[in-house]
């Protein structure tokens, strides 16, 4: 297999984008792409989307996209894993640029999550419509489970969720792309309005529209489009039983420990080497769950992790500089390529404020639905 | 919901229908045509205990459409003693009071009146055994 690199990166703002359609969010963000790359064509295109079908009543996204950016004719196909498409859409990409079969690719994400659906029954679709969703389950509520079940194996508090939401909005707030880049305390975090017990409006994440778009090509002609190409060093992928109900433990998140292991290994790094790390916090307890998961913290350290401020920026390893999705917004088929592009820009030294000194390798992690699919990447800076 | 999409799930849904792995005796329930454990294809059937114990539970504050007026409900997942595990709401009793750990009887009950069809749905749920309702 080719070496695989990123040359350019791009996304709309991530919020409530009333004036912008799903249609629309895609074409800004991939036209900035192959704008800031300078490229004249592409090979192949993969849309990471949700639920075009349920938001907006619209399917088979991939020629209707490649049109929109003026480039039918261009082989374009839909991912979806539901909250993991994005992460999946880039997966797909460098496999075909990793394979010698395209040399330009982009890999992106979208999704219009406001525009009059029933947000709480389409993410639900994610779930398992016959053993859980008949019975009145939510998403929020699924999680809340999760926490539940943390917090009796674990002893995890209500505070140290709230300390998750707490960081990854004072990340948010140095994000200009931000959904709601503003800080909240401890105790408004806690206070909130009651989703599904014990988790609370400021622990999920928002409803959003948005989209992101990254350009892939072989990394021995990444050099032409750009000055600083990140390396795709490793990608692992993994399932785990779709309902919670089937889990061996619904407090621990199988298929990203497994989706880790296996981009770890590809590598050839350790959760130690990671400087820098994008993970799926739709809920405070998922963030929680997925540093565990992933070895990036210890497990008896994890729940406590963000009040201590072993994942905040000048911590032992910032998780979520982003903001996340707690702060930044999760238009859930575009969540996976914005991880990626913050990653890509950390190790770029792009990031600003938000920027952690000399990041080489980072991490990138995206998952669908309570945890059934989730998707790794690991990014290097070359020298 | 369409009707025969009900209609199909009646034998797990409505009977507690599950099936035991000649292989490894894992009770799959809904049954599946291969052990998610032990990859056999051979299987009893079996009709699951209308008892289990919680093993993680919510209160859903915020609900989807069909179950707007019901909200705060509490649902979780529950291990019969056959060791299958399944979502089921807890009724008859104060929702913040059911938490990992509590015993429950399973109950056939109304689950939902589907919005668009108007079909009534139904299927278990689980009742606290110390609650008021099952000492009446």
């Amino acid at each position: 297999m080719r070496e695989v690199a990123i040359v350019a990166a791009a996304m709309t703002p991530f919020g409530e984008l009333w004036d912008r359609s799903l249609r629309q969010l895609f074409a800004e963000a991939a036209l900035d792409v192959i704008k800031k790359a300078g490229v004249d064509h592409l090979d192949s295109i993969y849309v990471g989307n949700m639920s075009g079908g349920c938001f907006v009543g619209q399917e088979h996204l991939g020629p209707l996209m490649a049109d929109q950016i003026g480039m039918a004719g261009v082989p374009s196909t839909r991912i979806e894993s539901a909250c993991a498409s994005g992460g999946i859409a880039l997966r797909t990409a460098y496999f075909e640029v990793a394979s010698g079969a395209s040399d330009l690719v982009l890999a992106s994400g979208v999704e219009k999550m406001n525009d009059g659906a029933d947000v709480t029954n389409v993410l639900a679709t994610a779930a398992d419509q016959e053993l859980e969703v008949y019975h009145g389950i939510t998403f929020p509520g699924l999680y809340a489970m999760i926490a539940r079940a943390h917090m009796e194996a674990y002893g995890t508090t209500l505070e140290d969720l709230s300390w998750v939401s707490v960081k990854n909005h004072r990340h948010g707030a140095l994000n200009p792309k931000a959904q709601f880049p503003h800080e909240f305390t401890l105790e408004q975090v806690m206070n909130s309005t009651p989703v599904a017990d014990p988790l609370r409006l400021l622990h999920c994440s928002p409803v959003s529209d948005g989209a992101a778009a990254v350009l892939l090509c072989p990394l021995d002609q990444a050099k032409k489009y750009t000055d600083q190409p990140i390396k795709i060093l490793g990608t692992g992928q993994a399932t785990s039983p779709m309902a919670l109900a089937d889990r061996k433990d619904p407090a621990f998140l199988d298929s990203v420990q497994l989706s880790a292991e296996r981009a770890y290994s590809m590598a050839d790094v350790g959760p130690g080497d990671i400087d820098v790390a994008e993970v799926h916090d739709c809920f405070a307890i998922s963030e929680i769950c997925c540093i565990e998961a992933l070895g990036l913290v210890e497990r008896s350290q994890a729940a406590g992790a963000a009040a201590s401020g072993l994942t905040a920026i000048g911590g032992r390893i910032p998780v979520n500089t982003s903001g996340g999705l707690k702060a930044k917004g999760h238009p859930v088929g575009a969540t996976g390529i914005a991880q990626i592009i913050e990653i890509f820009e950390q190790l770029r030294g792009e990031s600003d404020a938000r920027q952690v000194q000399g990041a080489r390798l980072g991490l990138a992690q995206n998952m669908g639905g309570s945890g059934a699919s989730s998707v790794v990447h690991i990014l290097e800076r070359i020298e | 919901m369409p009707s025969p999409r009900y209609w199909r799930e009646v034998p797990s849904r409505l009977r507690l229908e599950a099936a035991r792995c000649s292989g490894c005796g894992k009770v799959n329930y809904p049954a599946r045509p291969i052990c998610p454990k032990c990859h056999s294809k051979e299987s009893e059937k079996l009709t699951l205990s209308k008892t289990a114990k919680i093993i993680t539970s919510t209160v859903i504050h915020i609900a989807p459409d069909d179950f707007l007026f019901e909200a705060p409900y509490a649902i979780a997942i529950v291990e019969t003693p056959e060791g299958a595990r399944f979502m089921s709401q807890v009724v008859d009793c104060d929702p913040s009071s059911v938490g990992p750990g509590m015993d429950v009887s399973l109950e056939f009950r109304l689950i939902r009146k589907e919005a668009r069809s108007g079909i009534l749905c139904y299927g278990f749920k689980a009742v606290p055994t110390n609650s008021w309702e099952a000492q009446k």
